[in-house]
């Protein structure tokens, strides 16, 4: 890339950080830092509130003020920016220069990276940030004065964390936001930490992130090795001059790609490490709808965007990428369709979304995924935030059984509409953002070539007829059909009235925030049909030019330029058909049988859906199926019986260990010996001044009695 | 002189040193046998002179004036431990109205 030769001055010229004063181009851009400053302001205040015991509702507005002038700086840098980006350092943090070589210098500074793959990301995330939090200001009310300062504090520390994840431009300042951002997420899980359920589901996401974070700790550290830089404009210097080609043979260049992999599955909770996500739900809704769901589980996606050019030189590694994604999406929605708890099959379906668009990372289209990223953010965010919207007026009720009608309901037609626009475009009903971003996903599973990537395009083209289905099965249980609820377990003051139970309808905060985000749900389908400038060649409008102008973009010139072979010669066609121009109809048909088929079980025949389950139920053949998906696969039993007894039992082999060999062998009889000896010498304190006088002049004879003789003898060395 | 001095301390350390052998041994003997808090303090101002003694003894038999020095120097502190102890005595026989050091075996712990 042209831009990339801006004051990198190589790596293997020595000159470690960008020179400060002339790196900057645009001017405009070096408000980028106000987008870390303004949440680090607003936790700072929110500490403050916390300690001043504020009881209203200040904690929101400072976040949401704050987290406004971020969105904000990020539109103003979009709209400054030029391709392809621009590095603004902010303050040196690691400059170390040993040599002038090209392995002889470390730099990693705090320096934000401004193309337009870290702007679509940040635009996104704070605006939906403001959003949420303005929802937040709503919905954490029964918290006022309690909790309430905490929060927003956590979600301020979110939002820096994710900020220095997605604009720094270096991968050891990503790390530190990715550490960040897991942090803020136990927090935030662990918010209602008198809960004994949410103190382990944080701690349970905390833990099985680590492993991931291992993976891009030592990332980080082989692509230091081997490339002599972290910092990523150098970077793709030196892979676009084929510096590291020296390198080249060594195993690190493999072995990169699988473990920024392993990070990247841990953080947006892929097959073999998602089973944090679901249970990362009890945490309050809106930092499900967040972290969990909109933003932090996407940085995965970031990561493998940002770092493509790595996957690229080692092929395999997108292979892995995408069957992992495919199997994550399938098996995420196949559980999705037997729960009952609705946040929880939203949770799945964000496992499964996230599954597709690691699909798209595999199958070449960087493009495909970010969009789908960009679309899922505002749809899956409208559903979770009416999940909470319900969870909150019906005292935590959250079971589908239990929830009937919504849309008849004074006070819950926004919800349920809302809703239904999010349930629409999650099935990938014709004409949504999810259609289209799902579509160029799908497509490119057909048309690139790679070890079962057609076998693979069903298996996606089959969950998305799933997703379509457990979507509304929601949507046709909950919002309609007719009106019945019962209370949830959490009553609040405000919902007892004399006995009787009212469920209280979402107020203006929520309603507003619903129809904003479920209206940008709606208008995210508009940047596919934004003409191209970047590329003329280029399908897929705004998202793609954007990606296109990143690091992201497939392919770097002058290498792996046949990575690509599939798309120009010979294109493969799905029925006769052009891949791109058959999905549209595959995918619209696939997506509307679900949806009936939902409608039929769970509208129209409610009772059969029952009466169908119970049959599946009593036939030995097929009957484990729904049982399995209901118990989640037994995916969690699995590493309970793997993993965790057998580190409890090494647990307790070491504890036995160290209480009995260490302690009770080795430390306390040690202490054993002074005390024995001094057990034996007791008596003689008696405190008789005669008799202790006796006994210091009785050992003071001995011992002249013995030197005497050891003199005699010359035992001293003394005259003999 | 040096002479003089040789031949004449040949014999008087030896003496010196029994003198201070006895008086020690006399300072031990009473302060192992008698109860009186008193007597065993003066016992221990016993051992003391035995010290200074052997020390004036070797001081004269090396010709070297340090012994004597220090013999002002024990004397002196001497002084003032006797003045403290002696004040620790009323003051224990104030509490107890008694003088016997067996009174105060509790003082062990």
């Amino acid at each position: 890339m042209i831009g990339y030769a801006m004051a990198i001055t190589k790596a293997s010229a020595g000159v470690p950080a960008v020179p400060a004063a002339e790196a900057i181009m645009a001017p405009e851009l070096s408000w980028a830092g106000l987008i870390l400053l303004l949440p680090l302001l607003s936790l700072i205040l929110c500490g403050l509130c916390a300690a001043a015991k504020v009881t209203s509702k200040l904690p929101a507005v400072i976040t949401a003020t704050a987290l406004a002038g971020a969105f904000v700086t990020s539109v103003f840098l979009y709209l400054n920016y030029q391709p392809p980006g621009d590095v603004i350092p902010l303050l040196d943090w690691m400059n170390i220069s040993w040599g002038d070589g090209q392995f002889e210098s470390f730099s990693a500074n705090f320096a934000l990276y401004i193309d337009s793959l870290s702007l679509l990301w940040i635009m996104f995330v704070t605006g939906l940030g403001t959003l949420i939090t303005i929802y937040a200001s709503e919905y954490m009310e029964p918290d006022l004065g309690k909790g309430y300062s905490r929060f927003f504090a956590g979600v301020s520390v979110f939002l820096f964390a994710m900020a220095a994840l997605v604009l720094s431009d270096n991968l050891l300042m990503l790390y530190l936001g990715w550490e960040g951002v897991g942090f803020a997420s136990y927090w935030l899980i662990g918010y209602y930490y008198q809960r004994p359920a949410a103190v382990a589901a944080a701690k349970k996401a905390f833990i099985v992130n680590r492993i991931g974070d291992l993976g891009l700790a030592l990332a980080v550290y082989l692509i230091w090795t081997t490339f002599g830089t972290v910092q990523y404009d150098e970077l793709m210097t030196v892979l676009e001059d084929g510096d590291y080609r020296a390198a080249f043979e060594g195993w690190t260049v493999s072995a990169i790609p699988f473990l920024l992999m392993l990070a990247a599955f841990g953080k947006s909770a892929q097959l073999p490490l998602y089973v944090w996500l679901p249970d990362a739900m009890e945490g309050p809704t809106p930092v499900s709808a967040l972290i969990h769901a909109a933003t932090m589980v996407t940085a995965g996606i970031y990561l493998v965007a940002r770092t493509y050019p790595l996957f690229l030189l080692e092929p395999v590694s997108l292979h892995v990428v995408a069957w992992v994604g495919g199997l994550t999406a399938l098996l995420a929605a196949t559980i999705g369709m037997a729960q009952y708890d609705i946040k929880r099959i939203m949770a799945y379906s964000t496992v499964s979304q996230l599954g597709y668009m690691f699909l798209g990372l595999g199958v070449l289209t960087t493009y495909g995924a970010a969009y789908h990223v960009f679309t899922h953010a505002f749809f899956k965010a409208v559903l979770f935030l009416t999940c909470g919207a319900i969870m909150h007026g019906f005292a935590g009720q959250l079971d589908l059984r239990h929830l009937s009608g919504l849309r008849h309901m004074r006070g819950w037609r926004i919800t349920a509409w809302t809703m239904f626009i999010g349930c629409l475009c999650l099935a990938g009903f014709p004409f949504t953002s999810g259609y289209f971003s799902k579509d160029a996903i799908l497509a490119e599973a057909f048309v690139t070539q790679g070890p079962g990537f057609e076998i693979l395009g069903w298996i996606a083209i089959f969950t998305a007829g799933l997703t379509a289905y457990y979507t509304f099965r929601v949507w046709f249980r909950v919002c309609a059909g007719p009106v019945a609820y019962e209370p949830g377990d959490e009553l609040h003051g405000e919902d007892d009235h004399g006995g009787e139970f009212h469920p209280h309808a979402p107020r203006l905060a929520i309603n507003g925030v619903l129809v904003l985000i479920a209206l940008g749900a709606l208008v995210a389908a508009v940047p596919y049909f934004m003409s191209n400038t970047a590329d003329e060649h280029l399908a897929g409008g705004w998202v793609a030019d954007m990606v296109h102008d990143s690091t992201a973009r497939e392919g770097i010139p002058g290498f792996h330029g046949d990575a690509h072979a599939g798309h120009g010669d010979a294109h493969p066609t799905i029925f006769g058909a052009d891949p791109h121009v058959a999905m549209y109809w595959i995918s619209g048909t696939v997506g509307m049988i679900g949806l009936l088929f939902a409608a039929w079980l769970h509208l129209w025949r409610r009772s059969q859906a029952d009466a169908i389950k119970a049959w599946l139920l009593h036939r030995a053949w097929i009957g484990w199926l729904p049982r399995a998906m209901e118990r989640k696969w037994y995916v969690d039993e699995v590493y309970h019986a793997l993993i965790r007894a057998p580190l409890w039992i090494l647990g307790h082999i070491l504890y036995a260990f160290d209480r009995f060999i260490i302690d009770g062998l080795l430390v306390d009889s040690v202490a054993r010996i002074p005390r024995g000896v001094a057990r034996c010498l007791q008596p003689l304190q008696s405190g008789a001044v005669q008799a202790m006088a006796i006994v210091m002049v009785g050992g003071a004879a001995i011992i002249l009695l013995l030197m005497a003789l050891f003199m005699q003898f010359g035992w001293f060395g003394g005259q003999a | 002189m040096l002479l003089a001095a040789e031949s004449m301390t040949q014999a008087s350390l030896a003496h010196v040193l029994l003198l201070a052998g006895v008086l020690f041994a006399i300072g031990i003997a009473g302060f192992l046998a008698r109860r009186n808090l008193i007597v065993m303090f003066l016992c221990t101002e016993l051992m003391f002179q035995a010290v200074i003694v052997a020390m004036v003894g070797f001081g004269r038999w090396y010709w070297d004036f340090s012994g004597q020095v220090f013999v002002i120097f024990i004397l002196t502190v001497a002084a003032a431990e006797a003045a403290l102890a002696l004040a620790l005595v009323v003051l224990l026989h104030r509490r107890r109205s008694t003088l016997d050091a067996e009174s105060w075996t509790e003082l062990r712990e």
